[in-house]
């Protein structure tokens, strides 16, 4: 049994911690893209598709830069938010934790959205027959019946969170214990002079956390299917 | 008026102009060929789409009109609807789905009254399965239910039997009947099946193209050789209300009565008393001037040449007046026969002669032939 050094073990917490955070605050804003794009007709549409996507397509170093512009400590929007609600997010895990949830927003919102679409419309028609109002339907029909998306969606976010390295070095920078995540931890370890075991370590570390979480999502989806059919 | 509907609608190609009441509770069949606007317009009861313009009240509360800009939302109209193909949860149990409605509802349902409907539909036994392990027949029963415990006004059905197969529209169908016979509910049942219309409703809306050609029992609808939508499809039948009186001391004949005249059928198991329905094809009906005897057809009744009709072809539909029953309604049949038979016999307006009736169905299951 190996046993981890306390940075390793701090490099993995805060992955966690990171990815966790980013995965579970971008969840609401993901499933209200999901259902604009779904359900929704309006003009502006096709823009708002290709904002979410964004993400998907820039490079990560591109948006870590756009974020930089946007939250820095002297930027218009980083100003504001550090004068009125004393918040940094600059060389800070929720930096971070932001960058990571951006990065991973598009697998959100496919997941979900794919699932949304696959929903019967004439559910909502039953339903509305039957007495429900548009937030009741929300919650009685859609919320449950999108569930696997909804679950799918956030496991391949997590994943993606975890391995997001170019838009949280480029905005956060590495902060050891704040925002060296286990990819920057990686990078700084190869980076290092004699820290090629160190960098080993950290890149088993990543594969066994890869593998467990595909197992849990595997799970996951294998009770909801059950779930389903009976 | 428990319903009354006049819209003006245009989808696609077809310009809906529906305009009809309905006054009594009991089952009304909207009828009509695929494409001739039924959907629609109990869609737009149900409150699911929005006619150009209009009016359309429920128990004389309006629930949408064009002029005074009132649209009610679907859920505050008191309206049950059965969809075609159900449209159960299929994330929530059997029980779960049947309460939809009850829990939602302004003027719930009593335990007791619940309890009867489940009773009725026979479906306490499925109320911890999932929908997706229901037979076709069974979610359509669930269906029917999940609406009833809503407490609605009216019941909207929209052909709940067009996706099953004959078994189990015969599994359906007398839970139906229960219904009609059981609750003061208005219901307005889409069907372009003329023999599930026959065999359910009290009142027909006949449509085609858009427009509603005409309305009234369903008696009286059935005879008319006018309607379009029906020639054909029925080969100008008659339905009409009768009630078991006796039966022969060896038990294989019923005696019934039908605006006074006496018709002899197949046992059929009944009370006396029981009402029934006999359903009499024009072209099963033989006219004689003259009394046959020595005949095997057991039906001979004097009747009343009403009306004589030239339906296009070669032959004429004869309307034979049978009598009138407890209710004062004049009864006919009709009878088709050839142009040629009609000169020979000499047949005129107003003429006694005798009707030979080949076939009588009563009430019945439907046959597969009548589909």
């Amino acid at each position: 049994m190996i046993t981890l050094t306390e940075a390793e073990i701090e490099a993995l917490l805060l992955s966690l911690r990171i990815s966790g955070v980013a995965v579970i605050c971008a969840l609401p804003f993901a499933i209200l893209a999901a259902a604009l794009l779904a359900q929704a007709r309006f003009p502006g549409r096709i823009l708002v598709d290709a904002l979410v996507h964004l993400p998907l397509i820039l490079p990560p170093v591109v948006m870590g830069y756009l974020l930089l512009i946007s939250f820095g400590t002297r930027a218009p929007l980083g100003a504001w938010l550090l004068e009125t609600f004393d918040i940094r997010l600059i060389f800070s895990w929720t930096g971070a934790a932001l960058a990571a949830g951006i990065v991973s927003f598009p697998f959100q919102v496919r997941a979900i959205r794919l699932a949304l679409e696959n929903i019967d419309p004439g559910l909502y028609h039953a339903a509305e027959t039957l007495g429900a109002g548009p937030v009741d339907r929300f919650f009685s029909l859609t919320l449950p019946l999108a569930l696997p998306g909804i679950i799918a969606g956030a496991i391949t976010a997590f994943a993606a969170s975890l391995g997001e390295f170019g838009a949280i070095i480029t905005f956060v920078s590495n902060v050891p214990g704040e925002t060296r995540t286990l990819p920057l931890a990686i990078y700084t370890a190869i980076q290092t002079p004699g820290g090629e075991l160190a960098a080993a370590r950290l890149a088993a570390i990543s594969i066994g956390l890869a593998l467990i979480g595909l197992v849990l999502s595997e799970f996951a989806m294998r009770h909801i299917r059950k779930r389903a059919r009976a | 008026m428990s319903i009354s509907v006049d819209i003006h609608h245009k989808i696609g190609k077809l310009d809906l102009h529906a305009e009809f009441d309905i006054a009594e509770p009991g089952i009304t069949a909207l009828f009509g060929p695929s494409g001739s606007g039924k959907t629609t317009i109990i869609n737009a009861i149900a409150g699911l789409l929005r006619p150009d313009r209009g009016r359309i009240t429920i128990h004389d509360r309006p629930v949408f009109d064009s002029v005074q800009r009132v649209n009610l939302a679907p859920r505050k109209r008191r309206v049950g609807y059965v969809f075609q193909d159900a449209r159960l949860f299929p994330h929530l149990s059997v029980a779960a789905n049947l309460f939809y409605a009850h829990k939602r509802s302004d003027r719930p349902m009593n335990k007791a009254a619940c309890d009867d409907v489940i009773a009725m539909l026979g479906i306490g036994n499925l109320l911890s399965r999932r929908p997706n392990l229901l037979s076709g027949g069974e979610k359509q029963r669930v269906s029917l239910g999940r609406a009833l415990l809503g407490n609605p006004e009216i019941l909207l059905l929209d052909e709940p039997l067009s996706a099953l197969d004959l078994a189990r529209k015969n599994e359906i169908i007398p839970y139906l009947e229960n219904l009609r016979d059981a609750r003061q509910l208005p219901i307005l049942y889409v069907s372009h099946a003329i023999d599930e219309v026959a065999r359910l409703a009290d009142h027909m809306v006949v449509m085609e193209g858009g427009k509603t050609l005409a309305s009234g029992s369903v008696f009286d609808m059935l005879g008319r050789t006018d309607l379009a939508p029906l020639a054909g499809q029925f080969d100008t039948g008659t339905v009409l209300p009768a009630t078991v009186k006796s039966r022969d001391p060896q038990g294989v004949i019923s005696f019934l009565d039908c605006a006074g005249q006496r018709f002899v059928v197949p046992f059929l198991g009944k009370k006396s008393g029981s009402p029934v329905r006999l359903h009499i094809r024009a072209r099963d009906v033989m006219i004689a001037r003259t009394a046959p005897t020595g005949i095997s057809a057991n039906n001979v009744l004097p009747v009343t040449i009403r009306d004589i009709a030239d339906n296009g072809g070669d032959t004429l539909d004869v309307t034979l007046g049978l009598g009138h029953d407890d209710t004062g309604e004049n009864r006919t049949i009709h009878a088709r026969i050839t142009q040629w038979s009609a000169t020979r016999l000499k047949l005129a307006i107003g003429q006694r002669v005798f009707a030979v009736i080949k076939s009588v169905t009563v009430d019945g299951h439907l046959r597969a032939d009548d589909l």
